[in-house]
């Protein structure tokens, strides 16, 4: 067994930062120019979005493996907060958009501080039901204050894409959005994550071992909250118009699918997967134009709507992959480079492929 | 006579109308293997887990090198240096080998969580010795070369060690072995007692056994304490513990024949 080079470490480390920003700046060029149309586009921010709500959710359930059923719940408080603050700042929006997006986040951390406290007393997956009662009392709330606009919402939301910036939002979603990532990957390999993955383990021997479980399900908790925050400020000012029941117990099962499907504890499953999922209606809307020209106008009404099957696909699917891969498509394994770094440096043999 | 580590007072406690135990006394002397032994039942893993803090006794007190552990949390008696394994292993089985023994050292680093993220100064200097530490750990214990394996992947008896490796690497003043011996072959319980007095004589730890094997029992401890009903009947060396007449009829009678021939 080799000590640890964390000089070769961070050299890959490097090279990954390098091809996120080279993927990055096409994206931004590709939306600036014009070539990804405001559809696409919407999909692609939308879909950066779930990513960041999805990886944020694999905090808990991946590396501490707690169920949460109320995640939405969190993006709501962070939607409105950011919404409510870009909505009666006067500073331009580019300014107040981050900082409105950052108290959106601390705000949702704080909320998830506090339930953490009373359900993290309780073994078992009370903390399943906690949060699930919290999302529904949160969204309540939301339906009944004045502030927040009641059941019709928030809307006229300030948006940072513009006709001459097309690109606005989305220079600030996706760096977030791989901020996010990186902070999963490297918390959970840090003495940190190797704490909470313990109690995710087992956690009387994790607390025999000198682990404060009781402080590490806190920190984890309200990292998870934080971010989920942070996802639903940037969603709030991607749609434009915000409602509580777009926050409903619908979104967490959401969230909790992208990660379940991807595989619980696996970041490049949860990555797919939400891409894969947000991305899934649209397909279905364009399969299913496609198939109500071809076929008999009886069942043109069937296949107009097919996008609306969303959720009866979502079952489908769940129960495929529950059946044939119990633990997601990717168990816990990550994309890596350094395996690609080692087949790129290997010397070729003669004939082969 | 040594100095005592782990002194144990007057510990009593009862579930609803069963006594379990009855002001349950004993010590282990630095850097001896002590053993309490007793029936099923007799209370020895009661008295573990009131060790380790999982109950909080009726009546008495626990010092660990002359401080009390009353009223800390399971984590902080560990982190004052009391480690345990368990008699139904539990190991972080998702974990690799080597995570195995650094997770049990993360309340002995200080690094913070932004250092952790961004592999900074703090991070690789902390790393670098865990990885270390864990490593020699590993060699202690004879898995060398499996620290990137899977815990779930390794034979039971190399578990079992592991288990131990990964108390031992919470730097422990004490070591409480719950049965290390329990589902072992003959010729892995012969390492198992090699591989504790290495330990002890290496590590200077003092450990606390509890075990039904009484080969084990005998060739190892060099103190017992006889539990029985909740009450220490007999204490002394192996050889008194033997041929004391309540011990023997509390339950050793017919085995302890076996370990005289």
């Amino acid at each position: 067994m080799a000590l640890p080079d964390f000089k070769k470490r961070a050299r890959v480390s490097l090279l990954a930062l390098g091809l996120t920003g080279l993927v990055f700046l096409a994206l931004h060029l590709l939306i600036a120019r014009g070539i990804i149309d405001p559809f696409i586009r919407g999909i692609l921010n939308v879909a950066c979005i779930n990513v960041l709500a999805a990886v944020s959710l694999n905090l808990i359930t991946g590396l501490l493996g707690q169920l949460v059923l109320g995640h939405a719940g969190f993006m709501l408080v962070g939607a409105y907060t950011a919404a409510l603050i870009t909505k009666h700042s006067t500073l331009t929006l580019g300014l107040s958009l981050p900082l409105a997006l950052l108290a959106g986040g601390l705000l949702s951390a704080a909320v998830g501080f506090l339930i953490a406290l009373p359900a993290l007393r309780l073994r078992g997956d009370y903390l399943a039901i906690v949060t699930l009662g919290f999302g529904e009392i949160i969204r309540v709330v939301a339906n009944n204050l004045s502030f927040t606009g009641g059941p019709g919402g928030l809307s006229g939301i300030k948006s940072l894409t513009t006709r001459q910036n097309p690109a606005g939002l989305f220079d600030l979603i996706f760096p977030l959005t791989v901020f996010a990532i990186f902070f999963s990957y490297s918390f959970g390999t840090s003495r940190h994550g190797r704490a909470v993955r313990s109690i995710r383990e087992d956690e009387i021997a994790a607390e025999s071992s000198g682990i404060n479980t009781t402080y590490y399900k806190l920190l984890t908790l309200t990292l998870a909250a934080f971010f989920a925050g942070i996802a639903g400020g940037l969603y709030a000012h991607q749609i434009g118009v915000i409602a509580p029941s777009r926050f409903d117990f619908n979104r967490s099962v959401e969230i909790l699918m992208m990660v379940v499907l991807g595989g619980m504890g696996s970041i490049t499953g949860a990555i797919i997967s939400a891409a894969f999922l947000t991305a899934l209606p649209e397909m279905l809307r364009g399969a299913g134009q496609l198939l109500s020209s071809v076929l008999p106008d009886v069942m043109t009404g069937f296949f107009n709507n097919f996008d609306q099957y969303r959720m009866l696909i979502y079952s489908v699917l769940l129960v495929l992959v529950m059946l044939f891969r119990p633990k997601g498509l990717l168990g816990r394994s990550e994309f890596r480079l350094t395996p690609l770094l080692k087949l790129a440096a290997r010397p070729r043999k003669g004939g082969g492929a | 006579m040594r100095p005592i580590v782990l002194q144990v007072e007057d510990l009593t406690i009862h579930f609803g109308g069963i006594q379990a135990l009855e002001a349950v006394s004993f010590y282990v002397e630095e850097n001896r293997i002590a053993g309490l032994i007793g029936p099923n039942g007799a209370g020895k893993t009661t008295v573990f887990n009131l060790l380790t803090g999982v109950y909080a006794p009726d009546r008495g007190d626990i010092y660990l090198d002359g401080r009390s552990l009353l009223g800390k949390k399971t984590y902080q008696r560990c982190q004052a240096g009391l480690a345990r394994t368990f008699q139904n292993i539990r190991l972080f089985k998702d974990m690799t080998v080597e995570e195995n023994v650094t997770a049990a050292m993360v309340a002995q680093y200080s690094y913070p969580l932004v250092s952790g993220l961004f592999r900074g100064k703090g991070y690789r200097r902390d790393e670098k010795d865990a990885a270390m530490r864990a490593e020699e750990l590993l060699e202690l214990t004879g898995l060398a070369g499996s620290g990137h394996l899977m815990a779930r992947q390794l034979p039971y008896g190399q578990q079992r060690k592991l288990e131990i490796a990964r108390a031992l690497a919470t730097r422990p003043q004490v070591l409480l072995l719950d049965e290390p011996a329990a589902g072992m072959n003959p010729a892995e319980t012969s390492e198992l007692k090699d591989m504790i007095r290495m330990i002890r004589d290496r590590l200077s730890i003092s450990v606390l056994l509890i075990e039904h094997d009484m080969n084990v029992v005998m060739d190892l401890c060099e103190y017992i304490f006889v539990l029985d009903y909740g009450r220490i009947i007999c204490r002394g060396q192996c050889q008194h513990v033997q041929n004391d007449p309540k011990v023997i009829e509390a339950y050793l009678g017919g085995e302890m024949n076996g370990v005289h021939a």
